[in-house]
């Protein structure tokens, strides 16, 4: 039994979308706890709602009702400009496409949010040269995503979601457009991340060969949780 | 770095961009053009000197004056120079050589007109030769006239075949002194008309008038009109300023068609930017969705968007700028005997730069916006 306060700790969240004059509920009255260092995956046919549970947790969505409180702080109070203030320090992301910005080569996409902390020029390229080394990309830190395979573009992401030492990685269906070879890779790298570096990993995915990977299994259907381990 | 992104964002599309840019550099370089032919319109009343007024007949400047006038004007308090002239209408060759011909009082024309420089020898030569004209060195260039050539205007007020020895060839001292004009003795025009029109002898057409104190010009003109009231020929006097801009009112309709037509021509450049960025800003609606996620605020979207808009203005801008020079230059050859000075002046450099600029501004407004109000988890739905 954990007697250290969760990290994560959802309290009653509901969430509902309107499409045209029909409300769609996609969360029903969701309570999770998350204890830090955990490596938890998110699981549920599409269009359950883990991917609307993922950005909650990240701060991209708003809640209609219930509360989220990460590392100590209630996000669902802040505002837009205070949530991205805490995103930037709190949260690193990896997405099932990767989303690196076409024009930017490896290096710069991985500096990127970098851009926006204090650290000097030497600082930045310091720490983007860490992110790229850890997931074995410094050899190609010159490259533009579309001189790179899928696999890379999603270490490379990875790098960029850790270069700003977060406490909590959110991955949404982070080997969804991976071969076995690079999902696996991708997985690996997450693993190392919540082993070695005590990470908290929280990771969407349909894919039960995936889900494998994480130390607990959260199921969602029907904007509902079932709790599996 | 943001300015590394801003580049390469929007050379992103790089014909679309292109295109836009050209576009761009039209419309400033149309917009420069015509502020530059609103400028010629107005360079005689930019040329006048505040020391300066022009008296003539109340009725009408086809109406003369009396010469008598002079000796009455001179004695007015405040007045430093009188000098005096006739526009005399003469034709060279043909119609479509025209230029501006003038007889004058050549001593006190010149004590007045000293942004006209002549060399020493040349204005005592044409000061001693009765039939001698002195003339701009814009309008020498374009005869191909030197010192010494006789040149015959055919007089269309004043009938007749008129010989006059090019004896003095004046430049501008100032960027904005017309060097098209023509001058003569006004003496050998009135004693041609003892002759042949004794009624019209001895008769001006105007009085230029040089003052002390340019802050006493409405008290003199006063002064000069006051004395003639009730005479048979009443005078108007007003400053070399008021009376150039006499000219420029008569043209107002068409001056205000052009800033109208440049005013469109920034309105259509506008919609166009705004139309690429629009289509930019739609393609890349998820890019932003990831800044945001990344933890760019809306100013930062809004820099990134509003500065993309900037980067391709100015590019555009700055092209157009540059081609207004050479395109000014082929458009003063052709139009040259219309707009004598046709200089691109700073401050239509500079209003280019603004409008560039606000155009950059404005077209990535709405853009921007819709970024920045677009919520991060439809942008990812958008992009996938």
């Amino acid at each position: 039994m954990h007697t250290e306060k969760p990290i994560v700790a959802i309290n009653n969240v509901s969430k509902s979308y309107q499409r045209g004059s029909q409300i769609i509920r996609v969360l029903e009255d969701i309570s999770l706890n998350i204890e830090s260092g955990e490596f938890l995956a998110l699981m549920g046919p599409s269009g359950s709602g883990k991917s609307t549970l993922l950005n909650l947790i990240a701060g991209l969505d708003h809640v209609d009702h219930g509360s989220i409180e990460i590392g100590g702080v209630e996000i669902t109070i802040l505002s837009e400009s205070d949530l991205s203030r805490w995103r930037i320090v709190n949260v690193g992301f990896i997405f099932q496409f990767y989303n690196l910005i076409p024009v930017l080569t490896a290096f710069e996409n991985v500096e990127l949010p970098l851009l926006l902390t204090g650290l000097t020029k030497r600082e930045r390229r310091d720490h983007v040269a860490t992110a790229l080394r850890m997931v074995n990309m410094e050899e190609r830190s010159r490259h533009y995503p579309n001189q790179l395979s899928g696999g890379q573009q999603q270490r490379v992401a990875i790098a960029r979601a850790v270069v700003t030492d977060p406490a909590i990685i959110v991955a949404d269906e982070p080997t969804g457009d991976l071969d076995r070879t690079a999902a696996e890779n991708a997985l690996e790298l997450m693993s190392r991340l919540n082993r070695d570096l005590g990470k908290t990993v929280i990771m969407v995915t349909h894919d039960p060969w995936a889900g494998k990977w994480a130390h607990s299994i959260e199921h969602l259907d029907k904007g509902v949780l079932s709790h599996d381990i | 770095m943001i300015f590394k992104i801003l580049i390469r964002n929007a050379f992103r599309h790089k014909l679309r961009t292109v295109l836009t840019v050209c576009g761009m550099a039209i419309a400033i370089l149309a917009f420069g053009l015509l502020h530059t032919v609103i400028d010629a319109w107005y360079i005689g009343v930019e040329a006048s000197s505040a020391t300066r007024l022009v008296t003539r007949n109340s009725i009408s400047l086809i109406f003369r004056l009396p010469l008598s006038y002079r000796d009455t004007i001179r004695r007015i308090e405040g007045v430093k120079i009188v000098s005096y002239g006739n526009w005399f209408g003469g034709r060279y060759i043909d119609e479509k050589d025209f230029f501006a011909n003038f007889a004058v009082e050549p001593k006190s024309y010149l004590n007045l007109y000293p942004e006209y420089m002549i060399p020493d020898d040349q204005r005592i030569a044409f000061l001693k030769n009765r039939k001698g004209c002195l003339v701009g060195k814009k309008l020498a260039e374009r005869f191909g006239w030197s010192l010494g050539d006789i040149i015959t205007l055919t007089g269309t007020i004043f009938p007749g075949n008129w010989e006059f020895v090019l004896c003095s060839i004046y430049k501008g001292s100032e960027k904005n002194t017309d060097e098209t004009l023509f001058f003569f003795h006004w003496d050998y025009l009135n004693e041609s008309l003892k002759k042949k029109s004794p009624l019209s002898s001895d008769q001006v057409g105007f009085y230029m008038i040089g003052i002390e104190n340019p802050y006493m010009a409405a008290e003199i003109s006063d002064a000069i009109d006051k004395t003639f009231k009730n005479s048979l020929a009443e005078t108007l006097t007003e400053t070399e300023k008021a009376f150039q801009m006499g000219f420029v009112t008569m043209s107002e309709a068409i001056i205000k068609a052009i800033q109208l037509v440049s005013l469109v021509v920034i309105f259509i450049i506008l919609v166009v930017v705004a139309n690429t960025m629009g289509m930019s800003v739609r393609e890349r609606i998820g890019e932003f969705a990831v800044f945001k996620t990344l933890g760019f605020r809306a100013w930062h979207i809004t820099l990134l968007i509003i500065g993309e808009s900037m980067v391709i203005t100015v590019f555009g801008g700055i092209t157009g700028t540059l081609l207004t020079f050479p395109a000014a230059k082929g458009f003063s050859v052709a139009v040259g005997k219309f707009f004598p000075v046709f200089n691109i002046t700073a401050e239509t450099i500079w209003l280019n730069l603004a409008v560039t600029l606000v155009v950059g501004l404005v077209a990535g407004i709405l853009p921007a916006y819709r970024a920045v109000t677009v919520k991060i988890a439809e942008g990812f739905r958008r992009m996938g």
